[in-house]
């Protein structure tokens, strides 16, 4: 007698369909253990707008009575698995029902292992990952974000290989001839069988990993909050905390958006005009303004839209950069401001790390070059 | 009698012909005393679609702006849906509104009536009650009303012209309470009192005044030197607390309610006992309990019955939101059986009975000495309840009190056909 359950943190709306697969893959080959088994999704923002981070979950139990006290509960807590799929959402997500950042590997319980579809190292993800209490392995599939079984993009066996892996990772939740059972594909079934073979666990030890806390805030009480749906309007600049003149626009500090973002602005302070077209356009008032005129993206409020890049008039002095080539949210006109060259340095070494793939708008036959650069 | 409403306006001085010194004795319809009460509070925003019994109230609105009598917004709008939204608007921007409509109109306003009330913005309503469709039907039934009974919205029933008037005017004090701000829907039953004239006392506007304050909407108010944001997206997160501060809103309109009869009573020597109304009950042993305009042939049978020597009272609910709980526990705390007579249904509820008896049933349950309950439907459609008939129900409620073989598990109707 037991339940096991599996969480699969995606990007909404893009991977939907892959963590729906995923998922109905867990079911389905519970199902042809004898078990019973039950999916079902979160989201955090209304119905998964691009990138923000979305969660489903596979439960597989032995009983009835064992899956309704598994279901009895909004967001298991205790995972055996759970998988990313996207290496992005490493550093944590703004998720449902949690009011902060949410560490990935928050919901899983102990010995459990995080399950990540990425091109990095173990090493690499660990140093952004938060710290876990408790002991927990790292199981890696080789890949990219996939977009797999959104319209137009092609199938590229994402969905089984993660489903291989899972069967080598939580043998006790669903073995790999029932996951292959359920693949009428010949050519998937190989994938899938490759990934068991081929994905690669280490453990991670309480001591490792990003030790920031991770920010939460605490929701009023009706009696603290404003009657009548009201919400109060902002000062419309609020002075940036130990600097010396410019301010921030109006912009909600609780509301931070960063867990959806996949690729963030960097800005070439030397080439900037100061035309404020991108503080216009930017649709979170990202930009905050310097004490000398400069529009400095701040990113903890960056969900990483592209939008900026796209208006910026002059050639290359915004460019989207991937997500995974930064480890923190340090602002970057400080840096310049600090040491010109070695931010000129910086930069260049950023910008050679384009975005694997986007989700969002980035510039005028993106899809295309994608397709056309695409390994898989 | 002074002359109809259109000779008084004809008078030059229009400061005068708005403010006579001492009240005036007006015969006029329970649609036109709303109509006088809306001029009297000083309504800065109105909306209008018609739709019987409810146009009657526009009708004389409008008579009131050609006639110079009463200035004010007064926009005619394409759908219920849209007059609603429109003054909820206003409200919000911190007008004083008037809007209202009757059976299947006000429905189609179903989704701006909701979010009036989870706003909180204190719209002064008028719903002539009518059937809801279909059959099409003119006649009165209280089902349009009631469909908002559990959204916030304060809902006030009345029996006379002068009851709608003075009712009007206490339902703006009290929704635009800040410890309130909830809308308040006033009902009247379609044609029996929209349609009927009678001699109102129509105050002057000083009196008015002086019990009215104006509507200060405060740090609420939507306006650009006060930048807010009303009415977001909210999810799981946050709806529970704010249902938790509606709950608040409508517990405290009680206080507020008794507060401003109180006040009505001394400024304008009558307004009687908020919430209900006890006629006979010193004495009696049973009661019959109902709302609207069915007091009048209610009130005839009682007189009836007494005088036959059984000893009959009756308690008309004037709000039935707030639910007057503790009144009705009061003043049904000595009898052996109440007949609670519906102008409703709720089929399919408990017993069969209407929203006014199950209510009724429910407020009544912590008492130790409950009296038996009987529920009555009548008068549905706006057919007649005579008094034959109040009497009919009564020898069934007497037959509750004495242990006869009435089935007080079912719900009894009167006046409809076999
Ligand atoms: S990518 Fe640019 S435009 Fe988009 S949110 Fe970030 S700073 Fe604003
Ligand atoms: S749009 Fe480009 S050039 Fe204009 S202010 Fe922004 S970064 Fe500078």
């Amino acid at each position: 007698m037991s339940t096991g359950s599996v969480e699969v943190v995606y990007r909404g709306i893009f991977q939907k369909t892959l963590a729906k697969n995923i998922c109905r893959g867990i079911v389905f080959a519970a199902k042809n253990e004898g078990k019973i088994g039950i999916a079902f999704g979160r989201y955090s923002d209304s119905p998964e707008r691009n990138g923000i981070p979305a969660k489903q979950f596979a439960v597989v139990a032995d009983t009835e009575e064992e899956m309704e006290e598994h279901l009895s509960r909004y967001e298991p807590d205790n995972n055996d698995v759970t998988i990313a799929a996207d290496d992005t959402l490493c550093k944590g997500v703004e998720s449902w029902a949690w009011y902060g950042l949410q560490p990935i590997n928050k919901l899983l319980t102990e010995g459990g292992t995080l399950l990540v579809a990425s091109t990095r190292s173990a090493d690499k993800l660990i140093g952004e990952i938060h710290r876990k209490g408790k002991p927990y392995n790292l199981a890696t599939v080789k890949g990219t974000a996939s977009f797999s079984g959104l319209w137009v993009y092609k199938d590229d066996h994402t969905d089984v290989r993660l489903l291989g892996a899972l069967a080598k990772v939580a043998p006790h939740l669903v073995s790999l001839d029932s996951i292959v059972a359920t693949i009428s594909d010949p050519l998937k079934v190989t994938s899938a069988k490759k990934a068991y073979d081929l994905v690669e666990s280490v453990s991670v030890n309480t001591d490792q990993g990003n030790d920031e806390v991770p920010f939460e805030f605490e929701m009023p009480g009706w009696t603290k909050m404003e009657e009548g749906l009201v919400i109060r309007g902002m000062a419309g600049q609020q002075e940036v905390p130990g600097r010396d003149g410019g301010y921030v626009p109006t912009r909600n500090p609780t509301f931070k958006k960063f867990s959806t973002r996949t690729m963030r602005p960097v800005v070439n302070f030397d080439t900037c005009t100061q035309c404020k077209i991108c503080w216009l356009q930017c649709p979170d008032s990202c930009f905050d303004i310097t004490p000398d005129g400069f529009y400095d993206a701040n990113m903890e409020a960056c969900c990483g839209c592209g939008v900026c890049e796209a208006v910026c008039p002059v050639s290359q002095c915004i460019t989207m950069v991937n997500e995974e080539a930064f480890t923190d949210n340090a602002g970057q006109w400080e840096m310049w401001t600090k040491d010109k060259e070695s931010y000129s340095g910086w930069l260049s070494e950023k910008i050679s790390q384009p975005p694997a793939r986007t989700h969002g708008f980035h510039h005028l036959g993106q899809y295309a070059e994608e397709i056309a650069n695409d390994p898989s | 009698m002074t002359p109809p409403k259109t000779a008084t306006a004809k008078k030059v001085d229009i400061a005068t012909a708005r403010a006579p010194r001492a009240g005036s004795e007006e015969l006029i319809s329970g649609s036109e005393a709303v109509a006088h009460a809306v001029r009297l509070a000083d309504v800065d925003v109105i909306t209008a679609y018609p739709i019987r019994p409810y146009d009657t109230v526009m009708q004389y609105v409008s008579q009131l702006i050609a006639n110079g009598e009463f200035d004010c917004e007064y926009i005619v709008a394409e759908s219920e849906h849209s007059q609603f939204e429109i003054v909820k608007h206003a409200s919000a921007v911190g007008a004083r509104v008037f809007c209202g409509s009757s059976g299947v109109g006000w429905l189609y306003a179903f989704e701006a009536l909701a979010v009036t009330a989870g706003l909180r913005l204190p719209m002064v309503a008028m719903v002539g009650n009518r059937a809801l469709d279909d059959p099409g039907a003119f006649g009165v039934e209280h089902n349009d009303a009631l469909a908002v009974r559990d959204l916030g919205w304060m809902l006030a029933w009345v029996a006379t012209a002068q009851e709608a008037l003075d009712t009007a005017l206490i339902a703006y004090r009290v929704a635009e309470d800040k410890r309130v701000f909830l809308p308040c829907a006033i009902s009247c039953d379609g044609a029996f009192l929209t349609h009927s004239q009678s001699i109102v006392n129509v105050p002057t506007q000083d009196m008015v005044n002086s019990f009215l304050p104006p509507y200060d909407r405060a740090e609420k108010q939507l306006h650009p030197d006060n930048p807010i944001t009303i009415a977001p997206q909210a999810n799981e997160d946050w709806v529970m607390e704010i249902r938790r501060q509606s709950d608040m809103a409508a517990r405290r309109a009680r206080d507020v309610i008794i507060e401003a009869y109180d006040d009505f009573n001394a400024q304008f020597g009558r307004g009687g006992e908020p919430f209900i109304e006890r006629y006979m009950m010193e004495d009696a042993e049973v009661a019959l309990v109902g709302m609207g305009t069915l007091a009048m042939p209610v009130k005839v049978a009682v007189r009836k019955m007494r005088e036959r020597g059984k000893k009959v009272g009756f308690v008309r609910v004037r709000w039935f939101r707030p639910f007057p709980t503790i009144e009705l526990q009061d003043a049904l705390s000595g009898v052996q059986a109440v007949g609670v007579i519906d102008r409703d249904y709720s089929f399919g509820a408990s017993f069969f009975g209407g929203v006014l008896a199950n209510e009724l049933r429910c407020a009544l349950y912590p008492m130790a000495n409950r009296p038996a309950i009987v529920s009555f439907i009548a008068g549905l459609g706006g057919r007649e309840v005579s008094t034959d008939n109040v009497i009919d129900i009564t020898s069934k409620v007497l037959d509750a009190a004495n242990g006869g073989d009435i089935d007080d598990q079912d719900t009894h109707w009167i006046g409809v056909r076999e």
